[in-house]
């Protein structure tokens, strides 16, 4: 299943300047697996060491934070938008 | 007098081309607060290796009290401690800051408390304290030749930005969600032609943001890409609190926390006027205050935990409605290294903190300054907020601005005939 993920600034060095680009997978640690594959080290900056999301990243299958869904299992449909944004953001 | 020293002692990843030389008065880099890695001053708020929150060092120089008290009556007298120039007096801004700061003792009566203080911040320019931190994004701004001022808000901000920008003449657009109540929109949209409704919660919004701040250049998001130069406008309050206390840190304060990162800059402010030698090094203790329908610090500092869960906000202190709070786990460190805490109140108790402050104290404070009060309450009433020790509450921001939260509970007290009989009848 091929979904569209749109990257953040500071991980563009991973896909040579791109702010989107296609994955595939049934769910989104699928869908980081493949990213990795083919931007070695990306999934690294996004999960720590523990495999989980990093505390300071937030990532969106559609528009639904995956904290509120299944985390790295929330499935990702064919033709999903996947966001992966710094969490730092907002408020006072 | 010591100066304080932030070392720059790691490699600093440095753009081709930057801003002019002092654009950032003392700062000297961009540090992550999680993993230390530093990156030039620019329009950066995550940090490249582990997304943390980027947070502005400095190298300060000697300053004295002398110095301070020969300002501006404005946040500007502070302004070798924050990340502006040394002539951004000379640029057009709202001028915000050196609010009163009002004995309360009436309100202390009521709470128990000996010793309170309220720090009014509901007298700033557009009526919040995010005056302070919006006049220090617009500083930024400018020195990174931003063409566009903007931010994601759900209220305060989007005032304040809208207001800064049309007083600095440069084009503001600021997202707020649709539903936001109408009166609200209207205290941005006076200020600004570029108020985007979005189909969403805050958090929606928010997100938009970021996606935006990511592809566009030029746009200066006060609350995202310049998050780090907005942020330290929070120290102000407490550089304020302790220079009109006679040069001296309260022994207690209460602040509301919604990112938590007023909390941490009154912190952070602290710990600078120590290291300076401005005030003396004396413990402090620090509380967080929140509402039950968005108590996710609250939540984790009962259970001893340091994993803060996001929430679904569902109260009426909407701006202290983030659900999921990026400097939480730093409210959680400061209020455990001070001997302070984080509670939380019902919507029921916000609405009755603000109908206290008021009728002891003439000030109308909106919902988070409710949700402060109503916390000090319950923290005397449980015991864990000292009442013979100096305390100061943080009031942010105007109760004209959440006038829907309080006005079922107010109003007439009769209704009658204009007859002095009528009158005698109400035993007024």
């Amino acid at each position: 299943m091929s979904v569209s993920v749109r990257i953040p600034t500071i991980l563009r060095t991973y896909t040579g300047g791109d702010s989107e680009v296609s994955a595939t997978g049934a769910n989104l640690a699928e869908v980081l697996d493949d990213l990795d594959a083919r931007f070695p080290g990306v999934k690294g900056r996004i999960l720590d060491e523990d495999g989980k999301l990093r505390r300071f990243v937030n990532v969106y299958v559609g528009n639904d934070d995956v904290r509120f869904q299944d985390d790295l299992l929330t499935p990702t449909p064919d033709g999903t938008e996947i966001s992966v944004i710094p969490a730092v953001a907002g408020g006072s | 007098m010591s100066a304080v020293v932030t070392e720059v002692d790691r490699q600093v990843d440095t753009p081709a081309s930057g801003p002019r030389e002092g654009a950032f008065g003392n700062a000297v880099a961009l540090a992550c607060r999680e993993c230390g890695h530093q990156v030039a001053l620019g329009p950066f708020y995550a940090c490249p290796e582990c997304f943390g929150p980027l947070e502005i060092t400095y190298e300060f120089p000697a300053i004295t009290r002398e110095e301070i008290e020969a300002g501006p009556r404005n946040i500007w007298r502070y302004k070798a401690l924050l990340p502006v120039p040394t002539d951004i007096e000379s640029s057009p801004n709202t001028e915000p800051g050196f609010t009163r700061l009002l004995r309360a003792d009436n309100l202390g009566r009521e709470l128990g408390i000996e010793n309170l203080w309220v720090k009014d911040d509901s007298t700033n320019p557009t009526n919040s304290f995010k005056d302070r931190v919006v006049a220090c994004a617009l500083s930024a701004a400018r020195e990174l030749d931003a063409k566009v001022f903007a931010c994601p808000s759900t209220g305060n901000p989007a005032t304040a930005v809208a207001a800064a920008g049309a007083r600095a003449g440069i084009k503001t657009v600021v997202f707020i969600p649709s539903n936001l109540e109408q009166p609200k929109q209207v205290n941005s949209a006076i200020f600004t032609e570029n108020l985007v409704a979005v189909e969403g919660n805050y958090d929606d919004v928010n997100k938009l943001a970021s996606e935006i701040a990511g592809e566009e250049e030029g746009w200066a998001f006060v609350n995202v890409n310049v998050r780090p130069y907005y942020a330290e406008g929070s120290k102000t309050l407490g550089y304020e609190i302790a220079e009109q206390l006679g040069w001296r840190i309260p022994d207690q304060v209460v602040i509301p926390v919604a990112s938590g990162s007023q909390l941490t800059k009154v912190d952070k402010a602290f710990q600078e006027l120590i290291k300076l030698g401005l005030v003396e090094d004396k413990p402090y203790r620090i509380f967080g205050a929140q509402a039950e329908g968005c108590g996710p610090v609250a939540t984790a500092f009962k259970n001893g935990t340091d994993a803060i869960r996001p929430v679904k906000p569902d109260t009426i202190a909407k701006s202290l409605a983030i659900g999921n709070p990026a400097d939480g786990i730093y409210v959680l460190d400061i209020t455990r290294r001070t001997g302070g805490a984080v509670e939380e109140v019902t919507d029921d108790e916000i609405r009755e903190g603000i109908v206290l402050l008021a009728r002891t104290e003439g000030i109308f404070t909106e919902t988070a300054g409710g949700t402060t009060v109503a916390v000090t309450k319950k923290l005397v009433e449980t015991g864990v907020l000292d009442p013979t020790k100096e305390t100061v509450v943080i009031n942010t921001g105007h109760g004209l601005k959440t006038l829907d939260a309080v006005s079922g509970q107010v109003g007439a007290a009769a209704t009658i005939a204009p007859t002095y009989s009528a009158f005698k009848a109400t035993g007024l």
